[in-house]
């Protein structure tokens, strides 16, 4: 663009507001996206982002507003009329057919004639095109499910720009890749904008907005509340308009005071129901008073390793030792058992495990306890004590809005977090185990939620921090370990831990093999 | 007006929008029919609580239904469809019926409890086998309890036709057991506080059935068995992250559902028939899943539920022996009619009631 002259805009939104039912999702949203640029939509979960790119993708009709595309009005009722006039979309979990090829693919839904191997044959020369012009080399013939995650998000970027698409939405897209590919994913992205492609790009990474992109737009509960150019800004003012307050970024804390070690692992491996080892022979131990991280992209294996020390799944090989409580395969201790030697877990997936979000906050309180002689009587339950639990946790986790009689399922997810962070906290374990703690938390529940785990780890107790968010684990770890394909590749200490080498560990190469 | 009572409400207006529905429809087929349909309805009100005898039979009826209802309640709210209560009835009926044979000499107040014991474990047994196939196993309890009432079905058959049927005698049915085991029937109860009714087969089992409903109710919602229950039911992920037995939970909600179906033995062969007999229990078993469907799988639900069911089969009985065109076929039409719009058409007109209920609650704030 020359300066002086007006930029072409690839997008414009201009009022958009969409409510479901008496939530409103976008409030008078406007957006303005240049022609050949990366632009940043960033907000808390919740924050309307998603909402806003469905409606420029055809999922959702606007209620009101309107949409201009290449500086044409355009009404877009579908995907079909999005694709249309140039726009593609990758999804955060990725709309492919798991045992489908590369190039079936991304044929799928443009198929034309009676035989498929004629589209296939045709298509096959414009695929390899695209790839070498756009560099995402992808073998056309692979299996879907045999390609990395990171491959796989190539094959949905090619299928957009198999589609003609000039305009590119990218969803979360780093959210299951390790640092090194997401890197890589950026260069891609660049490669695209040096071709005139427009990429825009939503997450709530503030690292990423400034790595990649032009300009950003931040969004706050439905509404937009800044556009600016990412040279101007920093994470600190991002962050602030995110949350709308002034925000610490980086967690405060004394070094730790390692103490005995309270959970040793020694050699637990775990096979799932299809006969896959998905974790493989893993020992490790976490002392009192320290914070022993376990890194990782997602699917390595940590589910399944924290599973298998919390009991929920039966322990199958190997041995736990909580404090002086030894725990074999063969005693099939459960997560009552686990629970009694002194664990606490708040646990990976709030909704799916760690609330029944059909009960109230009130008999969520006491979820993994209800046993416990202090809630019961002869053969009804003590409701006065139960409330009295409930109303503790929701007053000193601050838990909004304060009724212990609210369905789970009616809180937000920072609030619903705060509920499972309470319950588990107050019980005063010696060994804490979290995992994903601040996933779908905004960014005020987080700082809140990880003053807590430090707080515990103060007080002399062992936490177990399992997550995929690398930013989480630096700031809060004493000890880092990297999980890959279900194996410990190695140990970090957080004192010297940087980005690279975990990244490397991330993606299974060890420092002697790189 | 809070959350749980705008539910409540929601809950209410579309139950009572959708019995009017299928009553309007039945009212067009009537009058179709060529009869009025006014008058169909107020010989069914009549038919059904218009006179004492009546009203007997209406809660008569409602007994069976309040327990199977609630042995489908008990399972629902473990994640289960149990649609066995017809089996589970079968058999705890039979069990019923050897305690009453073998202790016909002993009082009422021994033999009752030994009963109410022996319906627990023989209709709690039949579902129990289910149950653990399908904690154990992964079975679908859909296919497995409709499997164990045909089983059912044929050991009544062969026990009553070759071995419980007195020698000489020709129908299947066992012999009459003695009086002393007897329970009262409604009128006898009423005649000790010198009141006089009509006799029907109401007997003591309805106000036990009461207590049924009350201990079900408390059971589910107040103890920590229940608790554990309710979790199993709605995220079996939650229970296992909680430490609750997915499949103990699974077997206990089949026993107790087996059981409390298994009551209807008593109020069918201790309170009325007084012999074991061939299909006592015929329907009952599939009515009760209506009955609780509709009534929300919740005590109270279930007894207004229960009360409507034997409404429609006393009042059903009392319209066809008045209008010579009406017959009982009319009368399944009525009860199919309810069960297709209370049961599987339950949320048509929930959308807009729910509507109603927020502009409502929002104008009370």
């Amino acid at each position: 663009m020359t300066p002086g002259k007006m930029p072409k805009l690839a997008i414009e939104l201009t009022g958009i507001n969409k409510n479901f039912g008496n939530v409103c999702a976008n409030k008078d949203v406007s957006l303005k996206v240049e022609s050949g640029t990366i632009h940043g939509i960033i907000g808390e979960n919740g924050a309307g982002k998603s909402t806003l790119m469905s409606i420029l993708y055809g999922f959702y009709l606007a209620d009101s507003g309107s949409i201009s595309v290449q500086e044409k009005p355009t009404v877009i009722q579908s995907a079909h009329d999005a694709i249309e006039v140039g726009i593609g979309m990758v999804h955060q979990h990725f709309m492919l057919v798991d045992n489908f090829s590369v190039l079936e693919n991304v044929v799928l839904g443009t198929e034309t004639g009676f035989s498929l191997n004629k589209s296939l044959e045709a298509s096959e020369y414009e695929l390899h095109r695209l790839e070498k012009e756009y560099h995402l080399e992808v073998d056309i013939n692979s299996v879907i499910n045999t390609l990395p995650v990171g491959l796989q998000q190539r094959v949905e970027i090619l299928k957009a720009l198999y589609r003609g698409a000039d305009i590119l939405i990218l969803d979360e897209p780093t959210g299951v890749l390790t640092p090194q590919e997401a890197d890589h994913l950026f260069r891609i992205l660049n490669e695209l904008r040096e071709q005139g492609k427009t990429v825009i790009f939503i997450t709530h990474k503030l690292r990423e907005i400034m790595a990649i992109t032009d300009n950003v737009s931040v969004m706050r509960q439905g509404e937009m509340v800044a556009h600016l150019k990412t040279a101007d800004t920093n994470r600190e003012e991002l962050a602030e308009l995110m949350v709308g307050r002034k925000v610490l970024l980086r967690v405060d804390k004394v070094p730790a005071k390692p103490g005995k070690p309270v959970l040793t692992v020694e050699h637990l491996c775990f096979t799932d129901f299809s006969g896959v080892n998905r974790v493989k022979d893993v020992s490790f131990k976490v002392h009192s008073g320290e914070i022993l991280g376990i890194a990782g992209v997602s699917g390595n294996g940590q589910s399944e390793l924290l599973a298998s020390i919390t009991g929920i799944q039966p322990l199958q090989k190997g041995q736990l030792k909580i404090s002086s409580e030894t725990i074999t395969p063969a005693m099939k201790a459960d997560a009552a058992d686990m629970r009694r030697f002194g664990m606490a877990h708040v646990p990976e997936d709030r909704q799916r495990m760690g609330l029944v979000t059909s009960f109230s906050a009130n008999e969520n309180s006491i979820l993994g306890y209800h046993k416990d002689p202090a809630y019961n009587g002869l053969f009804e339950m003590d409701r006065d004590a139960i409330l009295s639990t409930c109303k503790y946790g929701i007053e000193h986790y601050d838990v909004r809005p304060n009724n212990h009689n609210l369905r789970a399922s009616l809180f937000s997810g920072g609030n619903q977090q705060k509920l499972v962070v309470a319950r588990e906290l107050e019980r005063n374990p010696d060994l804490l185990v979290v995992g994903q703690p601040t996933r779908g938390v905004d960014i005020g529940a987080i700082e809140f939620i990880h003053r807590q785990i430090i707080a515990m780890r103060d007080t002399g107790k062992a936490v177990l921090l399992v997550s995929v968010e690398l930013d989480e684990i630096l700031s809060l770890s004493d000890r880092i370990l990297v999980m890959f394909a279900g194996q410990i590749m190695g140990e970090v200490k957080a004192s010297t831990a940087n980005e690279r080498d975990i990244g490397l560990l991330m993606a299974g190469i060890r420092k002697e093999d790189a | 007006m809070n959350e749980r009572q705008a539910n409540t409400l929601v809950v209410t207006l579309v139950t009572i929008a959708n019995l009017f529905i299928a009553f309007l429809i039945s009212g067009i087929v009537i009058w179709v029919l060529g009869e009025d349909p006014w008058f169909a309805l107020k010989t069914m009100l009549y038919g059904a609580f218009g006179y004492d005898e009546g009203l007997g039979y209406t809660l008569y009826y409602s007994t069976n239904f309040i327990f199977t209802g609630l042995a489908f309640a008990i399972g629902f709210n473990c994640g289960l469809f149990n649609i066995g209560a017809e089996g589970q009835a079968y058999i705890g009926g039979l069990g019923v019926g050897l305690i009453c044979l073998w202790l016909e000499n002993w009082p009422l107040w021994l033999v009752f409890p030994l009963a109410v014991l022996v319906s627990i474990i023989f209709g709690g047994v039949w579902g129990a086998i289910p149950g653990y196939f399908k904690a154990k196993r992964g079975s679908h309890e859909v296919v497995t309890t409709i499997m164990f009432n045909f089983i059912a079905s044929v050991i009544m058959v062969n026990l009553l036709s070759h071995v419980l049927r007195p020698p000489k005698e020709m129908s299947p049915e066992s012999r009459e057991f003695g009086e002393r085991v007897w329970i009262p029937q409604m009128h006898e109860i009423f005649d000790w506080f010198g009141l006089e009714i009509t006799q029907t087969p109401l007997n003591g089992t309805f106000i036990f059935a009461l207590v049924c409903l009350l201990l079900v109710w408390r059971f589910i919602w107040y103890t920590r068995w229940g608790y554990e229950l309710r979790t199993v039911g709605i995220n079996e992920t939650a229970a296992a992250y909680a430490g609750i037995s997915v499949s103990k939970n699974i077997i206990i909600a089949m026993v107790i559902g087996g059981g409390l179906a298994g009551f209807v033995g008593i109020n069918e062969i201790m309170g009325s028939s007084h012999r074991l007999m061939l299909n006592f229990q015929a329907g009952i078993g599939f009515t009760g899943i209506a009955v609780s469907l509709i009534g929300r799988n919740h005590p109270l639900g279930i007894f207004l539920a229960a009360l409507l069911f034997g409404i429609l089969y006393q009042g059903g009985a009392e319209l066809s022996f008045e209008l010579q065109t009406i017959d009982r076929h009319m009368v399944v039409l009525i009860q199919g009619l309810v069960i297709l719009f209370a049961g599987a058409l339950e949320n048509l007109f929930r959308p807009q009631i729910e509507q109603l209920v927020k502009r409502i609650s929002s104008e009370d704030s």
